[in-house]
């Protein structure tokens, strides 16, 4: 019998406390960020949207090799003799001509393994995080500016496949 | 209702009508405007539930649409049910699913007919209100089992039948706790209570004496049970059953039954109000000070306050299981309810 | 509740669509009106072929992968794996590599412990609950995402160290946060844990006797919930936990039989105040150094097999890798404990209700994305 009003009792203590609580954060100040109005800091080593600097991009593919879902797709062909002598802004020289480079953003996983084997650093993750597009290709960026010389056959780059 | 007679005599010619015919007309200017004020009310305190959820969750709720606080947020949910797909289930029970919305929103909304909101605002003044009240309102079992099973859904049937238990037993101890104050005012028109609470606060019955204190918790738990609320919102928890008995509605069949919960909430702390607080009756005692307050104000003000109360048990509260249900019903709050109703009629026949 | 099941019963399907089944499990249930006689799980509608990607990466692009499995805790499946390589490589990691991941890892844990309790609220009813851990979450989530740039799959955790050494000042914010975050555990109880309802809800609910648990391979907050006091942390320590001071919670019963979903809950709540004070004690133990000065330049392990667990939120996640001396792995297999977990649901769920069913989903606290991998 003194369970039955026992158990009452603190059904009713109990339901008071929570209320309370909820109570008190009537009157606490709201976490939300009216996004887009406000917009958070982003901190600077934030993981979003890759970019790449080509004039500094020596081909070497090491990003590619490391990448686990091989969302990188680089293709390159030697520089002749005759071409005169480019170098990166750090002073390395850059020996091959790059003329595909795409990163498929829909397959990268945004782990940056990519960022730190790059002798020149020139691949970075920047804090960009608002790219949303319309056509899924869209999201393929193409970062080469050259075009090969030689008359390879070059296998298909990554951007046609949609 | 005699208000708005009065207000239409001044038509010409309407006082050369039959009697009858007047009257007639009378109220149904009067259900239109109900309709109307409720209608809105519904749409405000859908905002509110928003709002006040929103900030003990420390998060904003609506802000944008309309611009202050998004108060046009609801109409914008309204326009857009209104314009969803009426999307029936093809093995559903046609005429049950159609019908069963209109059923609960009528049941729910036929009870406010008589709310006293002043002295003279009232639809119709029935000399049986709290009865009907009571009758009305259990009408809704009916349009619950009809969605459940109609849906041809399993979640559905679930819902609607631990739905139809939970209201049908809850009945039982709200009633007895009306009784409660029925007794000590020896009549059941809504009227006639409020007017057995006026002259202060001291007079209303949740101050008058212990029983009808007690009573007054009885039946607004009991009424939290007849509206669906959590704790006791196990028909249409969400998160165990998708949605329980509403599951396969969309549109607009689905804003009835979402309106119908609102007008429920009104009309159960519009009762409450009536029976506990005093209806329209004002804080102060005649003799302290002129009545500043009209009498719809403070009707209004009462129903919002316990309107938030029941918001505040809904997000504060956890959900309690069916069966935990069913022995709060039975066990706790029909003794409860019986031993107030003794010494309320105790009081009622020893102590005039 | 031990019941005799004397009519037809019906099968339920709690699709892999349900809000509470925390994420696509699918449940079979045969009830009998509200009872239910046996429920059967159906997973693999998440299941991504992590084992095979792992054989097709080299040892530090699996690393990636490894956080995807358990998202809630990514830092605790990472460390997992790494130092499951680095005993097969014979690495020795330094002192700040070993106390900034002990810090990473704890402070994971409090995170997905609040989720756990959030969520738990929300399939019983209290929907407050979920958005105040929620918030005190994201500010685990920006002490991450300041110092590796991720707020959920970190990728921090490598083999031989980590990728970022933190920023300066950053003892100082975890400190903040954790003088932030104690008195608002007392304030979660309030709401929630102590609330009669919940409890009501909770105690006498899917009760696993502690015999029954160890014979099922439950580990873990689960198993702890028992009564039976096994953490990794104390019998098998890695990562020099034997230099930190903590206790090791388990389930009291003071409401039902021990072994039942509240025990389970309330193990993981006095669990977060655990870890808040090896949080501490790490803090004061880091020294400086280089984090990055045990990587390998190539890791190309000897031609052996290695297995090493490590005590993650949910229980005790296991790594066995057999390795052929190449640069890729051979063979990585993962012990996942939400799946011997989630093996214990038939046991639990014979004669409770369609409602208890969500109970105990929700008190052993599982993940599909472990279970499928």
């Amino acid at each position: 019998m003194s369970e039955y009003f026992k158990d009452i009792g603190r059904t009713i203590v109990t339901s008071y406390y929570s209320m309370w609580v909820a109570f008190k954060h009537l009157f606490t100040r709201s976490v939300t960020l009216q996004y887009p109005t406000v917009k958070m800091e982003m901190p600077e080593r934030t993981r979003a949207r890759l970019f790449n600097k080509i004039e500094d991009c020596i081909g070497c593919g090491q990003c590619a090799r490391v990448c686990p879902t091989d969302c990188i797709d680089i293709q390159t062909e030697k520089r002749g003799k005759e071409e005169p002598e480019i170098f990166a802004s750090d002073g390395t020289a850059i020996k091959l001509r790059t003329y595909v480079f795409d990163i498929d953003m829909t397959l990268c996983c945004y782990c940056a393994l990519c960022v730190f084997p790059c002798p020149t650093l020139c691949l970075v993750m920047t804090p960009a995080y608002e790219y949303s597009v319309y056509d899924k290709r869209d999201h393929v960026y193409h970062f080469a500016v050259d075009k090969p010389l030689t008359a390879k056959a070059t296998k298909e780059p990554q951007s046609t496949k949609a | 209702m005699e208000s708005i007679r009065q207000l239409l005599q001044m038509i010409p010619r309407f006082g050369e009508l039959p009697q009858s015919f007047q009257i007639f007309c009378a109220l149904l200017a009067s259900c239109v405007v109900i309709l109307v004020l409720a209608l809105v009310c519904v749409l405000y305190l859908v905002w509110m539930e928003r709002k006040v959820s929103a900030h003990m969750q420390d998060r904003l709720g609506p802000m944008y649409v309309g611009g202050w606080h998004g108060w046009a947020q609801t109409i914008a949910d309204a326009l857009k049910l209104l314009l969803k797909e009426d999307i029936i289930p093809a093995e559903a029970d046609g005429l049950l699913y159609r019908v069963a919305p209109v059923l609960v929103f009528v049941a729910a909304f036929a009870a406010t007919a008589v709310l006293p909101f002043g002295a003279q605002s009232i639809v119709t003044d029935l000399n049986i209100g709290v009865l009907y009240v009571v009758a009305i309102t259990s009408l809704s079992v009916v349009g619950i089992i009809m969605a459940g099973w109609a849906s041809n859904n399993k979640y559905a049937l679930y819902g609607g039948m631990r739905g139809a238990a939970q209201i049908v037993s809850y009945e039982i101890p709200a009633a007895v706790a009306i009784m409660t104050v029925v007794i000590l005012v020896g009549s059941l028109s809504m009227q006639d209570i409020v007017r057995a609470q006026l002259g202060g606060i001291h007079r209303w019955f949740l101050f008058r004496n212990p029983f009808t204190f007690g009573a007054f918790f009885v039946y607004f738990i009991c009424s939290l049970a007849e509206v669906n609320r959590t704790p006791f919102d196990i028909p249409e928890a969400e998160s165990e059953l998708v949605a329980g008995y509403h599951t396969e509605y969309s549109g607009m069949r689905f804003a009835f039954f979402y309106l119908a919960e609102y007008v429920n909430m009104i009309v159960v702390a519009g009762v409450a109000t009536t029976l506990f607080l005093g209806g329209w009756s004002q804080v102060l005692p005649a003799r302290w000070g002129p009545q500043l307050i009209p009498g719809p104000v403070m009707f209004t003000a009462k129903v919002i306050a316990l309107i938030f109360v029941q918001m505040w048990l809904r997000w504060a509260l956890p959900r309690l299981r069916v069966d935990q249900l069913m022995y709060v019903c039975w066990k706790v709050m029909l003794p409860f309810a019986f031993v107030l109703l003794l010494g309320s009629g105790f009081l009622a026949v020893y102590w005039k | 509740m031990e019941v005799e099941y004397s009519g037809e019963t019906m099968t339920l399907n709690m699709g892999p669509q349900h809000p509470s089944t925390h994420g696509v499990l699918r449940l079979e249930l045969k009830t009998d009106g509200e009872i239910v006689a046996e429920a059967v799980p159906h997973i693999g509608y998440l299941h991504r072929c992590f084992e095979k990607h792992a054989e097709n990466v080299d040892y530090a692009g699996v690393v990636p992968f490894t956080d995807r499995m358990d998202y809630c805790a990514a830092m605790n499946n990472e460390l997992g794996y790494v130092l499951t390589v680095e005993k097969l490589l014979g690495i020795k990691v330094n002192n700040r590599v070993r106390c900034l991941r002990v810090i990473m890892a704890e402070l994971n844990r409090i995170a997905s412990h609040l989720i756990a309790a959030g969520t738990y609220g929300n399939d019983m009813g209290s929907f407050t609950p979920f958005l105040h851990c929620f918030r005190d979450r994201e500010r685990i989530l920006d002490l991450f995402e300041e110092t590796c740039g991720a707020r959920l799959l970190y990728n921090y955790n490598w083999v031989g160290g980590l990728m970022f050494d933190v920023k300066p000042g950053f003892e100082d914010r975890v400190i903040e946060f954790v003088d932030y975050f104690e008195p608002l555990i007392a304030d979660l109880n309030r709401l929630l844990s102590h609330n009669y309802i919940f409890i009501k809800r909770t105690a006498g609910v899917g009760i696993l006797p502690p015999e029954v648990a160890i014979s099922y391979g439950v580990t873990g907050p689960n198993l702890r919930g028992s009564g039976v006091k096994f953490d990794v942390r104390k019998d098998d320590p890695y990562l020099g936990y034997e230099e930190f001071d903590f206790d090791i919670p388990i389930g009291k019963g003071e409401f039902g039989p021990i072994g039942s979903c509240y025990d389970r809950y309330m193990v993981r709540i006095w669990e977060v105040k655990e870890c808040l004070k090896i949080i501490r004690q790490a803090v004061k133990m880091l020294t400086p150094g280089d984090v990055q000065e045990s990587i390998p330049k190539r890791i190309k392990p000897p031609a052996a097999d290695v297995y090493m667990r490590t005590e993650c939120p949910r229980g005790e996640m296991g790594y066995y890798i057999v390795s052929d001396g190449g640069l890729k792995p051979y063979r990585v297999k993962v012990k996942s404990p939400c799946f011997t977990a989630l093996s214990a649901l038939p046991y639990m769920a014979r004669g409770a209700m369609i409602a208890d069913i969500i109970a105990i989903i929700g008190s052993i606290d599982i993940v599909l994305g472990e279970i499928d991998r």
